[in-house]
């Protein structure tokens, strides 16, 4: 017989203040890390770094992601210049490594550094306004920062605006493969992930959901709206920096054509797909945009062909069109039967879980 | 949601995944595998619906005339929405599929690769979608632009104007969409410019470059220029267009690049309002090319109809593309025997030596020293509706072209 706590009963402040309160909790998130540790090692056997390459883009976007719904999600501040921020991380990592021979550890570092200074300067517009007005001026700041690397040739590198990076190397270690390279980026990720867990459990993270609820009532109760509003884009930023510069290591290239306006609006969409003010939201958020585009691409072709009997070249353009009405589709389809998201699907199939199979 | 519903659509799902990804890991042997990405939904979806076809069509073709030595060609078309993350997802996808050519699409995207192709030595072509750099093979061995590069295009546009009678003094405008594959060209242009004692000036137009009315009436009313020579992309050529028309700028004193001289480009701005237009070409243009009647003939002995873009400008491009990797995995077939492998195709590539496939191409030849295979291009002029041969394949400017390339080559 197993038997269940039929609540959330401590019994101790160390227990209440806990990062996983419940026991069941605390394994699957130890589980989960060890899963996401041994991930590679079945991929490795088969040779498969098709599905390595797959899921290291999608820890590049989960890192971003977390970084944006601290902003959006947990402040409130709109923001459509994430792309822009991870420019300018990517692109401080890249000149730190090609022109100085900086080693990785100080790229990664300089490139959230910088990232978080120029978020920083672009979201003072968000003490005075709000909403859509600074879904505006950030993505001025998303033009300026593209503009600015495209025409600064110290920043760009020359006409093309690219600059290329050598593997990573740490201790005689080059993470020169996808499976190598996944090792580099999962630290990041994790970290990423459970210090934004722990931030918005803390009185700053408090801080950022009073002003996402009502930023004058934060004001009288004594929080700094000014600090705490700049302090979300200097979080936020830092996150995208650090992802953009894990980026150029993980391509070995830095072009700002990688961070455009659509990537912006993407991680948005990611955010708003996995849930406002969650951080496993922004995880499945990134692996539903960056996974489900070639998921659908692996499979429609594969049923066309196979199923139907159709080659492949007479309806090309067809089924490139048609996985983008399905992916559409698919994003509405979940917002309609959860607008707040994949975060709170799994916070559904959890609680139901929790009393299977004698729910009340 | 109710939950058991939930569960019921996971399961479905899964279901569905399971079964098609086991349909398509069926394999057949015996087959040269290849690859390219396209991009039949993203920013440049009119281009990628003409070339992609264009590919396919002529491996179709090569595969119905028995193959290459008798090997079949399994040609991977992989989509990716001209995104960055899509194009390293395909690249690996093709690589796991034992790929041994690849075609790179998108300017970024090519950017993005090239680490992996010189890493993973499977060589990658990228006609007309830049690294100029990319000509130098020694430096960049498995990069191959195999058309004109914008450097070359350059070159080529500035000695068709001093053909035509551009002298000292002549006034010459640069018009570029402002991104790194406008700006490429740039001091090939100025450096020309300054060679030459050509008054030059250059115009930005930035992103997305659906306005340019300023531009256009500073250069045809205020510098008054003798020439111009327009580097655009996707909406802005047939914009440029018609600007210059209503400024009254003569159209035939208008050299577009590689990029803003398609069928749809001058439909966009109307066949009536382009009359004159030329632009420049990296494949023949029309249906008058051995090549591209067998296909109509492949088409018809099918008996399916001919689709309309056979024979158009990115069409045939995309045929180029087809023919230049078959003819490198043939190359190294014949001089290295089986199996092909990235590096015996890209000592194929290099073996290509006057290579016109009926005078679709320019006689390319590719060499360890030159990717580029001579920087040939054609100008074409619009006339009444149809867009027609105005000069033969010429290439200019080739010891500036080559300075450039061998100081970028020193470039760490």
């Amino acid at each position: 017989m197993i038997n269940r706590e039929s609540g959330v009963y401590q019994t101790t402040y160390e227990g209440d203040m806990a990062l996983y309160t419940l026991p069941l909790a605390r394994a699957t998130a130890l589980a989960a890390v060890a899963l996401l540790v041994l991930l590679p090692l079945p991929l490795w056997s088969a040779g498969n770094e098709h599905w390595m390459s797959i899921v290291n883009t999608i820890v590049l976007s989960a890192i971003g992601a977390i970084g944006l719904n601290i902003l959006v999600g947990y402040t409130g501040q709109i923001s459509i210049g994430h792309g822009g921020f991870m420019a300018a991380g990517a692109y401080a990592a890249a000149i730190l490594s090609s022109r100085y021979d900086m080693p990785f550890l100080v790229g990664v570092a300089a490139g959230g550094v910088v990232a978080m200074l120029v978020g920083t300067f672009f979201g003072i517009p968000s003490l005075r306004i709000k909403g859509l007005y600074l879904a505006i001026a950030t993505l001025a700041a998303q033009l300026i920062i593209e503009w600015t690397i495209n025409h600064v040739t110290w920043i760009g590198g020359g006409a093309q605006s690219t600059i290329y990076v050598q593997n990573p190397t740490i201790l005689g270690v080059e993470f020169d493969n996808e499976f190598r390279r996944y090792y580099l980026l999962l630290p990041f990720f994790l970290l990423a992930y459970f210090g934004a867990l722990n931030l918005v459990r803390s009185r700053v993270g408090r801080a950022f959901i009073a002003v996402r609820d009502r930023d004058i009532a934060a004001e009288i109760i004594g929080v700094d709206i000014f600090k705490y509003k700049l302090l979300a884009f200097a979080v936020s930023s830092f996150y995208a920096g650090v992802a953009g510069a894990l980026y150029t290591y993980y391509l070995r290239i830095a072009n700002y054509e990688q961070f455009t306006l659509i990537v912006s609006i993407q991680f948005l969409a990611m955010i708003i797909i996995g849930g406002l003010g969650s951080v496993i939201g922004s995880v499945l958020g990134a692996i539903f945009i960056k996974l489900l585009p070639i998921v659908l691409d692996l499979t429609v072709v594969g049923v066309s062909e196979n199923v139907f009997g159709v080659p492949y070249a007479r309806v090309a353009d067809f089924l490139a069109n048609f996985q983008l009405v399905v992916f559409g589709g698919l994003i509405i389809l979940f917002l309609a039967i959860e607008p707040q998201g994949l975060a709170r699907m799994w916070f559904n199939v959890k609680r139901y879980f929790r009393l299977w199979p004698f729910s009340y | 949601m109710r939950i058991r519903t939930l569960s019921r659509v996971l399961t479905v799902a899964a279901l569905v995944l399971g079964l098609s990804g086991a349909l398509t890991a069926a394999l057949a042997d015996h087959e040269i595998v290849a690859g390219g990405q396209c991009d039949r939904t993203g920013a440049t979806k009119l281009v990628g619906e003409q070339i992609c076809p264009g590919v396919l069509d002529y491996v179709n073709l090569v595969n119905k005339k028995g193959g290459i030595e008798g090997h079949r060609i399994r040609y991977i078309e992989v989509e990716h929405g001209y995104q960055v993350d899509r194009g390293v997802e395909a690249y690996e996808r093709i690589k796991r599929e034992g790929g041994v050519a690849m075609l790179d699409y998108g300017t970024p995207i090519v950017y993005a690769l090239t680490p992996r192709h010189m890493e993973d030595k499977i060589p990658g072509i990228t006609p007309g979608f830049g690294r100029a750099d990319a000509t130098d093979g020694r430096k960049w061995p498995y990069i191959f632009p195999l058309a004109a590069t914008y450097w070359s295009q350059m070159g080529a546009g500035m000695k068709y104007v001093k053909d035509s009678g551009a002298r000292k003094g002549s006034k010459i405008a640069y018009i570029f969409y402002d991104n790194p594959a406008g700006r490429e060209p740039l001091h090939v242009f100025e450096r020309i410019c300054k060679q030459e004692g050509y008054g030059c000036r250059t115009f930005a137009v930035p992103p997305p470059g659906v306005e340019m009315a300023s531009q256009v009436l500073d250069i045809t009313r205020r510098m008054r220029a003798d020439w111009v020579i327009a580097h655009l992309f996707g909406k802005s050529p047939s914009i440029s267009i018609k600007e210059f028309k209503k400024n009254g700028f003569p159209l035939d004193k208008v050299v577009s690049l590689v990029w803003g001289a398609g069928e749809h480009d001058i439909l966009a701005a109307g066949w009536d309002t382009a009359q004159g237009y030329l632009g420049m070409q990296f494949a023949g243009v029309g249906r008058n090319f051995p090549v591209i009647q067998e296909i109509v003939k492949m088409y018809r002995d099918e008996g399916r109809e001919v689709p309309a873009t056979v024979g158009s400008v990115y069409y045939n491009r995309g045929v180029l593309v087809g023919a230049l990797m078959a003819e490198a995995i043939r190359l190294a077939v014949a001089h290295e025997g089986l199996p092909v492998t990235g590096e015996k195709v890209r000592n194929g590539y290099r073996r290509i030596r006057d290579f016109t496939l009926g005078g679709l191409l320019p006689p390319l030849t590719v060499t360890e020293a030159d990717h580029e295979g001579g920087g040939w291009v054609k100008l074409y002029q619009v006339r009444g509706t149809e867009i027609v041969a105005h000069t033969d394949w010429f290439h200019g400017y080739r010891d500036v072209v080559q300075d450039e390339v061998r100081k970028a080559a020193g470039k760490k």
